[in-house]
This record gives C-alpha cells, structure tokens and sequence, in this order.
C-alpha cells in the first residue's frame, strides 16, 4: 500500500473558482432560463431569491463547515465527515450517499460533457448546417445514438465515441494531479475563460438586433421580454361557453398582442389572458420549480462541498469564499445564462418555437439552428459549446474528488490507486450509460433516482446534522473561527427551522408530484414514467440503472464497514479543544 | 419587452451582479491573508510516495 500524503489548496481564489466551477453546469445555461421563461420571470426570480436566502445559502455554508471541521481530524469525505461530526457511527453510512451520487452523476455526466466537446469540434470544422430544428434534432440523436441501444458507439466526427474517450482521459489526468496541481490550476484558468467566452456571446447576442424582417416581432427585445416580462399574455379559445379555455399561444410581441386583442374584442372564442405576478406566485409548482433550481444549481447536496473544504486549513475562510463561490455561480446563471440562451432562440425561432423546450431540446435541438443561421454561427457555435464544454468539465471534476477521497480514506491506497479503482467503476457505469442510450433511458433514469432524488435525501441529512446534530450554535462558530465575514445571527434560526422544514416540504411534494403523479392545482393522479418503468411496465434498461446504483451502493457501504478508520473518529479533536 | 420585465431583469441581474462584486472585493482586499502562496510542488498528491 502507498503512503497517503495529506493535500490542500493553494489559495482562497483557487477553492471558490473550484467551488463555483463545480456549480456552474449546464443548468446554469440551460435549465434556468427555461424555467423562468415558464413560470413568468418576475414570479420565478421572487421565489428563486427567496429560495437562495431559505434553502440554497444555508446548506452551502453548512456544508462547507461541517467539510473543513472533518477534514482537521483528517477525514476528506463524507462517511468520515459525518461519521467524525455526529460520534455516531451510523452516519458513515448515510454519509456513503456523499460518494454515491457524485460518482454515479459522474457516470452519466461525462457523456453530456462530451456532447458539449463534439458540437464545440463540429461547428468549429462546418459540419452544422441546419435550415430547420427538425435538422438539428435528427443530428443530435444521431450523435448520442437515441434510435436504438449501441448506435451510440463509433468514432466519427459526427460520432460521440471519440469525444467521450477524451474527456475521459482529460478529467482522470487532472484528477490524478491532484487539489492544486490538478483541479484548482484547471478552475483557475477555465473559470476566467468561460466567463470571457460568455460575454463574446451575450455581445453578440444583444446585437442580433431583427435578423429576418418577415418576422419582425422575433428580436433580441421580445426574447428578453418572454424571459423577463413578468406578467404572461396568453391567447385562449373555446369554442361554446360552456367548455374550459384552452391555451393556444403566448404572446411577448406588442404589435401582435395589440392585434390579438383587438380579434378577441370581436370574437367570443378567444381571449387574452393577463396571468399577473401575484396569480403565478400562488401556484406551487412555480416554488418547487424555483426551490429546485436553486437547489441543483449551487450543487448543495452532491457531496461535492463537502469534500472540497475538508482540505482547508483550520483558520482558512468558509462563510466569506462559500458567498463568493454561490455569488459568482448565480452570476453565471442570472447575469449571463439569463441573457443568453432564450434572446438568442427567439430571435431566430419566435416565442412560439421556443416555449415548452426542455433543457436538452433548447441546448442541442434549438441553440444549434440558431447558430448555423447566425452571421459568423460557426465561430459562436464552437464558443458556445466550448463554453458548456469548460463549463461542464469544471464540474465533472469535482464529482470525481469525493470517490478519490473516499478511496484513499477508507482503503488507506495512494492518488495512482485510487484513481485506477475510480476509473474502472466509472468506465463500467459510463459504458453502460453510452450503450443504453435508445431514449436516453439509462441516463434519465439514473438522473431521476440519483440525480434528484438522492440529492434532496443527502441535503436535508446534512443540514439535520448541522443544525440538530452537532447544533446549530457550535456550526455557526465553528463556521465563523477564521472567516472574514460572520454568519448573520438571523441564519441560526433559519438552518435549524426554515431550511430544514422547507426541504422537507418540497421533497414531500417532489415525491408526490414527481413520483405519484399528483398534479398540484389540477385533478388527476398517474404514476411517473420512473415507477412504471420499474414496477407497471418493467423496463429492462430502466431496472438495470437502479441495479447498477445499487451495486455500487453495496459496494461503497462494504468498504465503510470493513474501515477501521472510521472506528477511531476523533484523531483530533479540532473543534472541542 | 415591458417596463416591468426590464425592471425585473435589471433589478436581478444588478443584485447578482452587485453581490459577486462585493465579494470579490472582500475576498481580495484581504488577498495577502487570504493567499498562502506556498509552492505547488508541495501540495502534488502522492504518486512518487509509494
């Protein structure tokens, strides 16, 4: 067995560029501004500020306490953290869900990161040209092999394979050159850089001006109107008095609005609804849809945090370089994100072209059009791509560090075997992902299961024992010994109460709406695609996903059990001197 | 776009703005605190320890 050799960071910047680059993702730039786009920019942004303050904030500082407490008594990951934290030994168990989802995130996430490296290469060479959607969709499950399982595989430039090989090999290389050398000299030169490469974009963007003046109301203005404005104009029709109002289109465009109304003064079937704030702001799922996004966003809950403050210093800053990580990811999603994807893809597309795209749909079905019919689309296509390339790299990292951690934790192994172990399980579970790809049935799947549900599940963990385990007053000291800035007294109350509670709230409702089926506001119960993908109408690919996460489960928690490590929690008592 | 939606916009993408300005000042105000600046070749992981 190797000697393990204790790591830390180089420099505060270099732990909030890692923090942050781990945060921002694709959902930066393509989830968020689907999201508010649905649910009424004014409406969404109240909710999601709140949802950051209540739920986003303080289980981001929780963790990156409870991370740098474990890691002065030597433990990088989470079975040890908690296990260290809690005296209770069960917690290194629960504390085995902070490897877990990581780990199998990562699974799944390298091959949308090679998605990402293959469109930046084929705008760059001229291969995409599309005239319509329906184009740049057939090149897309092309490329990721959707039509049936094994098509995914080849090594084309019109191919996934050779992508995914790289960005393989690229994020174990850096992985294996460890915290400084490794991840924070890669975040210190990608995070600068995608956010250079953002603003080339947005510029580019906010000057598309009107691009085809047979459709005058498809403009950068009307796309940052159906992004932001925060009442919602929809046009309904029925057709007798007695039936419901049926939902046709929305409207952005003033000149089009002002016609549509001046039709429905004339016509009883149709009408223009104005959806207002205050009515979007009673409908629940616009704060679960928020909450969520804030949640997923600042990557609170992956085991992520956690890890990476275990290798601070004990006097090094959490509360000042957690704000600034959190800040500068809601930067990239609000400031940038916001102002990018939606302005560009009803410029070119109409609102009616846009709405309803889900994050796939707008990311590698209508961005890619609109690139191809853009002046200089190639240049801004392979930019673009490049930029979710760094974006996702960043992130795909720091997935890898906990299993790395915890391997060389538990297994008492050096970086050179631990890496090999990790390589082989993710090659295994990557290959497995790549080779299910009819429907993309093995990667929604384990993103369904892991990628949320797990999450809510460990979140809510760590802030009960943050806030109800260790206490919240011993945390928030611990929390502030070293930092530049104090926890506000206020956030005492807020993690041992709100957070917590709230968490609770929207994971129950998640499970219901998500899992049962039950629609908040609307009638009518129907199991998910996921339960009766397991249990209703088995699907084979879909059963094999959840076995895979359960081997690597088992597996994770033999490991912990056979760790005598763990036994002896208190190497050092930082925190009780 | 409407009045409102660019007061929302302006109002969001000002506070996000706002607040990561802050901290980037905070953060290197204190730079010569913040900064261990020791060297890399210390911090390299343990591939030639074994």
């Amino acid at each position: 067995m190797g000697q393990r050799i204790s790591e830390s960071w180089n420099s505060r910047v270099g732990i909030i560029l890692a923090v942050a680059g781990s945060a921002v993702g694709l959902g930066n730039f393509l989830r968020f501004p689907g999201q508010a786009a649905e649910y009424g920019g004014g409406a969404f942004m109240i909710a999601y500020f709140i949802s950051f303050l209540l739920i986003g904030l303080p289980i981001c500082w929780a963790e990156w306490a409870m991370g740098r407490m474990g890691g002065q008594a030597g433990f990088n990951s989470a079975p040890g953290i908690f296990n260290y934290i809690t005296r209770r030994p069960a917690f290194k168990y629960l504390g085995a869900l902070g490897v877990l989802i990581p780990v199998v995130i990562y699974m799944y996430y390298v091959y949308i990161e090679a998605w990402c490296l293959g469109y930046a290469v084929n705008f760059l060479r001229g291969g995409m040209q599309f005239a319509a959607v329906e184009q740049a969709s057939e090149f897309w499950q092309s490329f990721i092999g959707i039509q049936a399982d094994g098509s995914a595989i080849g090594f084309g430039w019109d191919q996934v394979g050779c992508y995914l090989v790289l960005v393989f090999i690229l994020n174990f290389v850096l992985i294996f050159r460890g915290i400084s050398k490794g991840i924070e000299l890669f975040c210190r030169y990608a995070m600068p850089a995608l956010v250079l490469l953002a603003f080339v974009i947005l510029f580019r963007v906010l000057t598309l001006g009107v691009p085809d003046a047979n459709h005058p109301e498809r403009s950068v203005q009307n796309g940052l109107g159906f992004m932001w404005n925060p009442a919602k104009q929809l046009v309904e029709t029925r057709t007798s008095p007695t039936e419901e109002w049926e939902f046709v289109e929305q409207i952005v465009d003033p000149q089009r609005l002002e016609l549509a109304r001046s039709l429905a003064a004339e016509d009883p079937h149709q009408r223009v609804r104005t959806v207002s704030v205050w009515e979007q702001l009673v409908n629940p799922q616009l704060w679960l849809a928020a909450a969520g996004q804030i949640f997923f966003s600042l990557s609170v809950g992956f085991g992520v945090i956690i890890t990476y403050a275990s290798y601070l210093r004990k006097k090094d800053d959490v509360v000042l370089s957690g704000l600034a990580a959190t800040s500068a990811n809601e930067f990239c999603e609000v400031a940038i994100g916001g102002l990018i994807t939606l302005p560009a893809a009803v410029t070119f597309l109409g609102v009616a072209g846009v709405a309803g795209m889900g994050t796939f749909g707008l990311g590698f079905n209508v961005l890619p059009m609109v690139f191809s019919n853009m002046a200089g689309g190639e240049i801004f296509g392979f930019l673009f791509f490049f930029l979710l390339f760094l974006a996702a790299v960043t992130s795909s990292l720091s997935m890898l560090q906990p299993g790395i951690a915890f391997l060389e934790e538990s297994l008492n192994i050096n970086r050179k075997q631990s890496v090999t172990i990790l390589g082989f399980i993710t090659a295994l579970g990557c290959g497995f992902v790549v080779y299910f790809s009819q429907d993309v049935k093995a990667l929604d799947t384990l993103d369904f299961w892991v990628g949320t549900c797990l999450i809510f599940i460990l979140a809510s963990i760590q802030i009960i024992i943050f806030s109800w385990v260790l206490g919240v007053e011993k945390g928030i000291q611990a929390a502030n010994a070293g930092s530049s800035l104090r926890i506000p007294r206020i956030f005492g109350w807020i993690m041992k109460y709100v957070s917590p509670s709230l968490l609770l709230i929207i994971f129950i409702f998640w499970v219901l709406n998500k899992v049962f089926g039950f629609s908040l506001g609307q009638s009518g119960v129907a199991y998910s695609s996921y339960i009766k993908d397991l249990f209703i109408e088995p699907n084979r690919v879909a059963q094999l996903s959840v076995l895979l996460v359960a081997a690597v489960a088992t597996l994770f928690v033999l490991i912990i059990a056979l760790n005598k490590n763990y036994s002896n929690y208190s190497k050092k008592d930082a925190y009780d001197d | 776009m409407t009045t409102s939606g660019w007061l929302v916009m302006l109002v969001s993408v000002g506070a996000v703005t706002c607040l990561l300005a802050v901290c980037l000042y905070l953060v290197f105000r204190s730079g010569d605190r913040a900064e261990r600046l020791h060297g890399l070749e210390s911090e390299t992981p343990d591939v030639d320890a074994d």
